[in-house]
């Protein structure tokens, strides 16, 4: 089904480092490392109102059931009540007031998980309520936002709007998403001497769940050790917001002398953590006959939450992402971050650059109808050229433009224009089930928008037998980053993939580790891994030409044999012959990104070291008696530069269209009027089965080596992908549009739950006849 | 509570089967869970938790019994979800996890093989549970298809890969060579005839089968596990106050979810009589203990019209586990068995002590969550007509999701007509009232009538006096509405006497 273009491999599609480990069932993942004696279990009580003052609680109840060792609140925690990651505005433990459903209050320590969930319920809060605001667009208008608001101007949009021979104007919205990792939060703290901590958490950000754990507990960084070996499933997540848990097994693992463990139920961890910022939006475009945007003003509202955790980071990103890719030469663009009561939004995969380019494949579609043209032309229209039309909002040079390439090759493909003529064929002898089609593309900018984040550590152990051990600042979520990174470590010394064993994340081993995020992994941590790989050939090359002559510069390191002129030595042998000679066999590695800038006032800047490319076809069939449909065909073309393991490169690719599918589709997440998330578990909410994968699925990696210096000229891969599915969203739309005469833009919202098809169904109905 | 691995025989211990050995456990807590057990008391950790409501698959393993098929005993392979069974219910069985694959070389079992083949794990957490649907699957079909295989996996949820190469790897596994023996050889239990490491289980099971009621005692609980029907309803009728269970898959959320105590659980799912699906000349007797799944087969051939209705009724491990007289019996809004057979004119039989009572199954249901049983009634089997000749039967169901989701709107039809017009209707919807019901209104507006449009479009504006449905999670009262209306109107369009529309032309989940 899927291919890969084998010309672009530098490295094999090597299997997972720990597939073998998966499919059996000896993956260690937190929850099942063996339990220290003593091992005692933490639940979490939590808010049962959107806003409140605690008058009081009564803990008899909770401490009645057998088992119970303790009960923990804010006032038991020795430093700052607050796991913040930027702003330090969220406490660990809700003290005298509560922000949202579902905010922790207290923590129960027990002898079993069944006892400490028990009695976690059977606190008695007393409550004083306190309005509640549940709905960002109120707000908004309430002015109420966690950070200031964020505003990019360039060019002169008020002008050339006023100027524009075509005008548009709107509303829009999309949904949150919940990340739904499978492996729900976790956290096991285990006391060691000298008020030390060793913790194993279920985490992107080791060393920032070492700092809160420190800060929190009034204790130096050193005196925490973090262990991450893996996660199962993260996708930003587990960035932040692994850190309250982090905080509660530590506070109780310190306060007790015990060994902790806290692991969430998934209801309670999904009404308790933060999820993808749901968005909307206010939006005016001018735009010529050819549908090509003269000028475009936008405000995007997000729903921030309770607290600010990483929702300023997410309306940069969707900032930033409003172009997609597409040259705006006048544009005004502002992100507000809405303070609610409903839980604090945070990263996930996209990191706000799907809300933000989302909002622009919309005005596009809807301008496409307006002037009767097809979609894909009208995009085209308006893409970044390749020396001119080619600056930012933001200031960013766009360098590396392949977006038209790439979709005049997917185009061909896809057979797009064939299909968009069988698909109207069909459509007029078709009453009832409608189909549709786009095509969609993406350019997502790679690195974090703040700048020192954008730097990475590696350890590479090379032992007396030949095997190696690389130990890096990443974290394994499954997204392949240990196999890339140990790839790139054989590669660079020439031996076997089989070699070189990567090992658990460790805040004592490398330090200062940034969070694995913004799909920079490899690129950051395997550009150091290299770097300590490369110090380490080079030791060995000085070493191999003094004894056997030439320069160390002509020492070769392939197939596990080293050689130089007129003589070759097994690798195994020249370590034994290092180790003797007393040189250093271990090596640290650095990387820092070079030539980023951000101002964060002016919101300008070259945030991005380079932009990943890709598009999609998507082909569905729309049922619009019941608004239900089915994804019929994909075809997915994406730029992975010069992929280090396409086999995980086309992992990530289909993972993220399907994963971001369910966004824009089934995956909706239900506030009632107290404010209580009322999709809380997989029999609510709604994530992408097995059936929702196309029975026609071609995905490709495009060829295009990256033209900086990254990792073996690779791209970043885990989130722009994120941002194919924007096809099958407007896939849907067309489908609907073809219930009228296609000209009328039918008032989709996201997600696209059958409710909401039908909805735009019958609106373009009620329309027919008179276009908007 | 282990009680190490001799086979004791006694009240309150039970016996299974795991990696050959003979497990036994003295009077476990009634409500303790087979994932539980698994992963804290064994340190068994392959099996995971992702969601403790079988919803997302994670901990799926596989139980073999014995069953009866064409009057010979075999055995009988099935994925369930494990957070929800409670380790009683072992008894007897034979359960595989994810490292009874393990080959006696150390190599990969071919599920294993073909799952790292096609690069089908990323974070790996959900994949224990992939393998042992897969594993099902590999012993039950020689060659599925992709819509088996798609099936097969729709208990389980992947978060990372987009199911792609899973799929690809369910083909795979029958590439990939596995030793031989048991396990590792595909397709087997298809076979018409038992192989020899077939009967070598089939007589380990045997050896596990017990002849007195199963009673376990512990932490103030107590879990009763009769063997015959008369025993039960005995049981039943002394202990009112008791919880039946029998598939588990909602009572067990009582406990993982809502942490309520089940002091006295009676299990029927030992009780032989109830375990299987006779026919009478005019009816399916289906019994109280049999399964979702085998409920299904059974009427396939009888109503093949219904195939995607079941398709869609939760995944392959909730209907190997639960029971179809446990769906109609909990009496929810929202079941999806009961429109349709409230449609087929479909019974049940009630058991108190020795005396039995038949009822309709629309009478029932009384208000929400509120039966017509009486204290030490039972639901003993529901009973389904063989056929409904000359009758339309049609089942929608409408759903944000096609796998396992439960229902926004349920319709259900059964028309007969003659002559042009509506002679009969029933017409019966879930997720549209507090219970399954008629829509009395909308089956006189067409009951008489000529089958077109007019009668249609009247009958779905009646449905306004049948029901008023609520607003939740899953839809808008107003959606709700809508759809049920449309499914009416659907109904007519697909089965019009004039130029009826095909199925792919009102249905997108037709393959085409």
């Amino acid at each position: 089904m899927a291919s890969s273009d084998t010309s672009v491999r530098p490295g094999e599609s090597a299997a997972h480092e720990s597939a073998h480990l998966h499919v059996t069932g000896a993956a260690t993942y937190v929850d099942d490392i063996p339990e220290l004696a003593g091992t005692l279990h933490a639940a979490l009580g939590v808010s049962a109102k959107a806003r409140a003052r605690i008058r009081a609680i009564d803990f008899s109840a909770v401490r009645a059931v057998p088992g119970v060792v303790a009960v923990l609140t804010a006032a038991d925690i020795p430093g700052p009540n607050d796991c913040g990651p930027i702003v330090h505005d969220d406490p660990i433990l809700a003290d005298g007031e509560v922000f949202y459903v579902g905010q922790p209050i207290f923590a129960v320590i027990a002898t079993t998980v069944d006892a400490a969930r028990r009695a976690a319920r059977k606190a008695v809060v007393d409550y004083e309520v306190l309005p509640a605001v549940l709905d960002p667009r109120a707000a908004r208008a309430a002015e109420s936002f966690v950070l200031p608001p964020m505003r990019r101007i360039c060019g002169e949009p008020a002008e050339r709007l006023a100027a524009a021979p075509h005008r548009l104007q709107g509303q829009w919205s999309v949904g949150g998403q919940e990340q739904f990792y499978l492996e729900g939060q976790v956290s096991y703290c285990a006391p060691r001497e000298d008020g030390c901590l060793q913790l194993w958490c279920s985490t992107q950000h080791p060393t920032e769940m070492q700092h809160v754990v420190a800060h929190c507990l009034n204790k130096a960084a050193n005196q925490v050790l973090v262990e991450m070996r893996r996660m199962g499933g993260g996708f930003g997540g587990k960035e932040s917001q692994s850190a309250l848990f982090a905080c509660v097994a530590a506070l109780a693992a310190s306060k007790l002398n015990r060994p902790v463990k806290l692991r969430l139920d998934r209801d309670d961890d999904m009404m308790i953590t933060g999820k993808r910022h749901d968005f909307c939006y206010d939006y005016e475009v001018g735009f010529d006959d050819a549908g090509r945007i003269l000028a475009v003003r936008v405000e995007m509202i997000a729903r921030a939450g309770f607290s600010a955790d990483l929702s300023g980071p997410v309306a940069t990103r969707a900032l930033c992402h409003f172009d997609n890719a597409y040259f705006l030469s006048d544009a005004d663009i502002s992100a507000l971050c809405a303070r609610t009561n409903t839980q604090s939004n945070t990263a996930f995969r996209g990191f706000g650059g799907p809300q933000g380019a989302i909002a622009i494949e919309y005005i596009l579609d809807t301008i496409a109808r307006r002037l009767g043209l097809d979609a894909l032309d009208v995009r085209k229209a308006n893409f970044y050229g390749k020396s001119d039309r080619n600056l930012t909002p933001y200031g960013q040079l766009v360098a590396d433009n392949v977006i038209h390439e790439l979709v005049a090759e997917l185009e061909q493909s896809s057979d797009y224009r064939a299909r968009r003529e069988a698909i109207a064929r069909w459509n007029a002898d078709s009453p009832i089930i409608k189909k549709g089609l786009a095509l969609t593309p993406v350019k997502f900018g790679i690195s974090f928008n703040v700048v020192h984040f954008n730097q990475a550590g590696a350890l590479v152990h090379i032992y007396t037998d030949g095997s190696m051990l690389v130990n890096h600042g990443g974290t394994e979520m499954g997204q392949g980053l240990n196999t890339k990174v140990a790839q790139v470590v054989a590669m660079t010394l020439g031996v076997p993939l089989s070699r070189v064993r990567a090992t658990a994340a460790d805040t004592s081993k490398v330090a200062n580790t940034s969070a694995t995020a913004a799909s920079t992994g490899a690129d950051l941590n395997g550009k150091a891994a290299e770097d300590a790989a490369l110090r380490l050939r080079a030791r060995l090359a000085v070493l191999a030409a003094e004894r056997f002559g030439g320069s160390p510069e002509a020492v070769r390191f392939a197939d596990a044999r080293v050689s130089g002129e007129g003589w070759q030595i097994d690798f195994d042998e020249l370590v034994t012959l290092a180790y003797q000679a007393r040189v250093q066999l271990w090596s640290d590695g650095f990387y820092a990104t070079p030539g980023l800038h951000w101002d964060r006032d002016s919101l300008t800047g070259s945030p991005f070291f380079y932009f990943a490319y890709g598009a999609a076809v998507s082909e569905v069939a729309v049922d619009t008696l019941s608004g239900e449909w089915k994804l019929l065909r994909a075809d997915l073309l994406h730029d992975a530069g010069n992929s280090i393991n396409p086999a995980i490169d086309i992992g990530q690719v289909e993972g993220a269209y399907i994963q971001g599918m369910g966004w824009l589709t089934t995956e909706e997440l239900v506030w009632n009027a107290e404010g209580r998330l009322t999709t809380h578990a997989p029999s609510t909410y709604k994530i992408p089965a097995v059936a929702d994968c196309p029975p026609v699925f071609n995905t490709r990696l495009f060829h295009n080596p990256n033209h900086v210096d990254t990792i073996m000229r690779s791209k970043a891969v885990g989130e722009p992908p994120l941002l194919l599915p924007f096809s099958v969203f407007f896939a849907i739309r067309d489908a609907i549009a073809a219930v009228g005469d296609g000209r009328f833009a039918p008032p989709l919202t996201a997600p696209a739950t059958g409710e909401a098809i039908l909805g735009a169904v019958d609106a373009v109905r009620a329309a027919q006849g008179e276009p908007a | 509570m282990l009680n190490g691995t001799q086979p004791v025989a006694g009240e309150g211990v039970i016996r299974f089967l795991l990696d050959d050995e003979i497990v036994t456990v003295a009077d476990p807590a009634p409500t303790r869970t087979i994932l539980q057990f698994l992963r804290e008391d064994l340190r068994r950790c392959g099996s995971k938790e992702g969601c403790a409501e079988g919803d997302c698959g994670a901990c799926t393993v596989v139980l073999g019994e014995l069953v009866r098929r064409d009057g010979v005993e075999r055995v009988q392979l099935r994925a369930v979800n494990a957070c929800i069974q409670f380790l009683p219910t072992l008894d007897g069985k034979a359960i595989y996890t994810v490292e009874s694959l393990k080959q006696r070389d150390g190599s990969l079992h071919p599920v294993q093989r073909a799952l790292v083949d096609t690069h089908a794990s990323q974070c790996g957490f959900c994949t224990p549970g992939f393998v042992m649907s897969l594993f099902a699957l590999f012993k039950n079909v020689a060659a599925p298809d992709r819509a088996c295989v798609a099936d097969a996996l729709s208990g389980n949820l992947c978060r990372c890969t987009g199911y792609r190469p899973i799929i690809e790897a369910a083909a795979r596994m029958y590439e990939c060579v596995g030793e031989s023996g048991f396990a590792g050889t595909p397709g087997t239990l298809a076979a018409a005839s038992a192989d020899a490491d077939e009967q070598a289980l089939i007589g380990r099971l045997q050896g596990l089968r017990r002849d007195a009621a199963l009673v376990v005692r512990a932490g103030g609980g107590r879990f009763h596990a009769p063997l015959t029907l008369v025993e039960l309803a005995e049981l039943r009728e002394r202990l009112p106050a008791a919880r039946i269970l029998a598939g588990g898959t909602d009572v067990g959320l009582w406990v993982t979810k809502q942490h309520r105590e089940l002091p006295e659980l009676i299990y029927i799912g030992k009780v032989a009589e109830l375990g299987t699906v006779e026919l009478s000349e005019s009816h399916f007797e289906i019994g109280a203990a049999v399964s979702l799944s085998d409920a299904f087969a059974a009427l396939d051939g009888a109503y093949p019209e219904l195939a995607e209705l079941w398709r869609r009724f939760a995944s392959v491990p909730v209907r190997n586990a639960g029971t179809l007289v446990g769906n109609i019996a909990n009496g929810s809004p929202i079941g999806d068995s009961m429109p349709v057979l409230i449609c087929l004119g479909a019974s049940v039989v009630l058991r108190k002590g020795a005396a039995r009572r038949e009822l309709a199954l629309e009478d029932l249901y009384l208000d929400y969550q509120k039966t017509a049983m009486q204290p030490g009634e039972f639901v003993e089997r529901v009973r389904v007509p063989r056929s409904r000749h000359g009758w339309v039967v049609r089942s929608y169901k409408i759903a944000k999701r096609f796998d396992q989701d439960i229902s926004a709107v349920c319709a259900a039809f059964a028309l007969r007509i003659a002559g042009g017009k509506v002679a009969e209707a029933r017409i019966a919807y879930g997720g549209m009232a507090a219970t399954p019901r008629r829509a009395a209104a909308a089956e006189a507006a067409l009951t008489g009538q000529p089958w077109q449009e007019p009668a249609v479009r009247a009958a779905a504006a009646a449905l306004d006096a049948d029901y008023t449905p609520l607003s939740d999670m899953r839809a808008s009262a107003a959606y709700r509405m809508k759809v049920a209306k449309n499914a009416l109107y659907r109904l007519w369009l697909e089965t019009r006497g004039e130029a009826p529309l095909a199925a792919a032309q009102v249905n997108v989940f037709t393959e085409a």
